[in-house]
């Protein structure tokens, strides 16, 4: 090989660098313009109901100027709640089990790939087998717990597949330093493999939940009201048990829903607050994400 | 981990005591989305009216989600943007469950086209007829085919899904049929159709007469014919005299008969909801035809009677309101 050959193939390498590192920006930038205009557009449309306080704590009603989001904001934030507290537990779990546990055969293979699929169905067959199972077989009726319990069902499969990528991640070494030091499986897994994964696993949730935020279909087709003026019984009481959980119960509506009512009304005035609701919807994804991020942070310090 | 442990733990606490009992006095209504904004309405006063107790919850699965889940006896009321279906009557009758059909307001089913268009400013049921029956499908799609007068362009149609009561009564008033071609642009909002006609000039398409009022500087709506008659725009009042025909259309509420005897509250909303005082005005509100004040009168006598049954059999259509009423049901 002679110099000027060996420069000439540095040459050719960095601008192969260039190209696909541009590529790279350029699809990034296609994503970032979208959501922004989105985000944007949005604003611009619902910047004024954004900026009234009735907006917030109105139930919806037939004058656009009075109509507000309190139903709503209230039913999604208990059917997250729901949701996350489902979903997560029992996804880690599987992901853990399928990681650590699970023996190398066939049949760990077919529920493999059962889990894969899963992400894939349509929510809206998740939202028929909900009115099946949920709603009609065990009687949990058109309720909080039936929406919760069926947004858990969609994103487990995500919430899954992340867990285990992120158990998967952990290098080897970390286990058998464990082991070495007479820890069981048990110990390795709860002290060592699960908090070292626990970046992965948060985000897998807070991406499950985002998407679980977002949906209206599958609750719809269990019964989710669109005009709802009354708020769920309050989870906190001042006699003991101090706690309950009647709200469970409660008929309720969610965000999306009322979004998409507004957004097919005739009056021009409904489809501001439509907007405005679709500000709210991504603000509560936001606060979702950064309270992922604020927790990962601190889990990182106190495992220091 | 351990907090969500704990969380999971006190979920499965909880639905082991379960308490089902409500105290709270509810009325359950689901069905239409076209009948939504007036039930909505009248929900919203008669809850002011009732000091809070008394709640009202709307849901919208559509005319006929609505009443999969009314003769199942999950809803107290159902609304309807056409009349119950025979098979749906027979559900309901399956489960043992009578209902009491009342009249809403009136919509006025509008034929718009786009402000540009010189041409189609009256049009004859016959030709919506050419133009919408199934046999147009991939054959009928330039204005000149439909009528000789008209100019030589593409003829693009806009309509509702064909889940809606609005396709539904179209449909039978136009097409006499079941079904209508399956190759034009749908929507279940209203506002893309909106959006479509007014940027097409060969464009023509339907939906409630709502969405043209709020819209009437971007369409413009053509005057029907019927059976000969005299062109006739859509209007509150032509809706309201008759003369809007076939394309006005009764929507409604139907009411568990053993629901109003049972729950006075929910005899109580019905009856909020049939009181011309209130109906008419919050009716027009939210851009409806309400109905002649004595129609809510009669609507009002046959439920105190609690005349079960429907007064439709079969498709009907360009029945006035007033002659509706008068009817004995079956």
């Amino acid at each position: 090989m002679s110099a000027p050959s060996l420069h000439s193939i540095v040459a050719a390498n960095k601008r192969t660098d260039i190209i696909v590192a541009s590529i790279g920006v350029l699809v990034m930038a296609i994503a970032m313009i979208l959501l922004a205009g989105v985000m944007i557009d949005l604003l611009a449309s619902g910047w004024p109901r954004l900026l009234h306080g009735e907006f917030y704590t109105n139930f919806p009603s037939r004058h656009p100027e009075r109509a507000g989001i309190l139903s709503s904001i209230v039913g999604t934030s208990l059917v997250m709640l729901v949701t996350a507290s489902i979903a997560i537990p029992l996804a880690v779990a599987a992901g853990l089990y399928l990681e650590e546990y699970a023996p190398r055969n066939w049949f760990t293979d077919l529920i493999e790939i059962n889990v894969s699929n899963l992400a894939g169905v349509p929510s809206i067959i998740y939202g028929l087998l909900a009115l099946g199972l949920f709603v009609h077989a065990f009687g949990l009726g058109e309720t909080i717990l039936t929406a919760g319990l069926v947004l858990a069902l969609l994103i487990l499969p995500v919430i899954i597949v992340a867990t285990r990528e992120a158990i998967r991640s952990i290098p080897l070494e970390l286990r058998e330093a464990a082991y070495g030091l007479g820890a069981d499986k048990w110990q390795t897994v709860r002290l060592y493999v699960l908090p070292a994964a626990r970046p992965g696993i948060l985000t897998g949730a807070i991406v499950g939940l985002a998407r679980a935020i977002g949906e209206a279909a599958p609750v719809i087709t269990i019964g989710a009201l669109t005009f709802i003026a009354f708020l769920p019984p309050s989870p906190l009481q001042s006699t003991p048990p101090f706690i309950n959980f009647e709200w469970l119960w409660s008929p309720f509506t969610l965000m999306p829903i009322q979004m998409f009512n507004w957004v097919s009304r005739p009056q021009e005035a409904f489809h501001v607050n439509a907007a405005a609701t679709g500000v709210v919807l991504m603000v509560m994804t936001l606060i979702m994400n950064g309270l992922a991020i604020y927790i990962r942070y601190h889990l990182r310090k106190l495992q220091r | 981990m351990t907090r969500m442990h704990t969380c999971a733990a006190l979920l499965l606490a909880a639905t082991a005591s379960i308490n089902l009992a409500h105290a709270r006095d509810i009325v359950k209504i689901d069905g239409s989305s076209t009948v939504f904004p007036v039930t909505e309405a009248v929900a919203e006063e008669f809850q002011n009216a009732e000091k809070g107790k008394t709640m009202v919850t709307v849901g919208v699965s559509g005319t006929g989600g609505g009443f999969k889940k009314f003769c199942r006896g999950e809803t107290d009321i159902s609304n309807a943007s056409r009349p119950i279906k025979d098979e749906e009557k027979a559900e309901c009758a399956a489960n043992g469950i009578q209902f009491i059909e009342l009249p809403a307001a009136l919509d006025a089913l509008t034929i718009v086209i786009n402000p540009k268009n010189d041409w189609a400013t009256e049009l004859a049921v016959e030709d919506l007829k050419k133009m919408w029956e199934p046999a147009a499908q991939g054959k009928i799609t330039n204005w000149k085919q439909v009528n000789a007068k008209f100019p030589d362009r593409p003829l693009n149609l806009f309509g509702p899904g064909t889940d809606s009561g609005t396709y539904d009564y179209f449909v039978e008033a136009v097409v006499e049929g079941k079904s209508s071609r399956g190759d034009y642009t749908a929507s279940e909002d209203d506002n893309i159709l909106v959006q479509g006609v007014a940027k097409d000039i060969n464009a023509l398409g339907f939906f409630g007469l709502a969405y043209y009022e709020e819209n009437k500087d971007k369409l413009k709506a053509a005057k029907i014919s019927w059976k000969g008659g005299p062109a006739v725009a859509p209007s509150v009042e032509n809706a309201k005299n008759a003369s809007y025909q076939p394309l006005s259309r009764p929507i409604f509420i139907y009411v568990n008969k053993k629901m109003a005897d049972e729950k006075a509250y929910v005899a109580r909303f019905v009856e909020f909801y049939m009181d011309k005082t209130h109906a008419a005005p919050l009716v027009k509100e939210v851009g409806y035809v309400p109905l002649p004040e004595s129609a809510y009168d009669a609507a009002l006598a046959k439920f105190k009677a609690r005349t079960v049954g429907t007064v439709f059999h079969g498709a009907e259509v360009g029945v006035g309101i007033e002659e509706l009423m008068k009817r004995q049901p079956k």
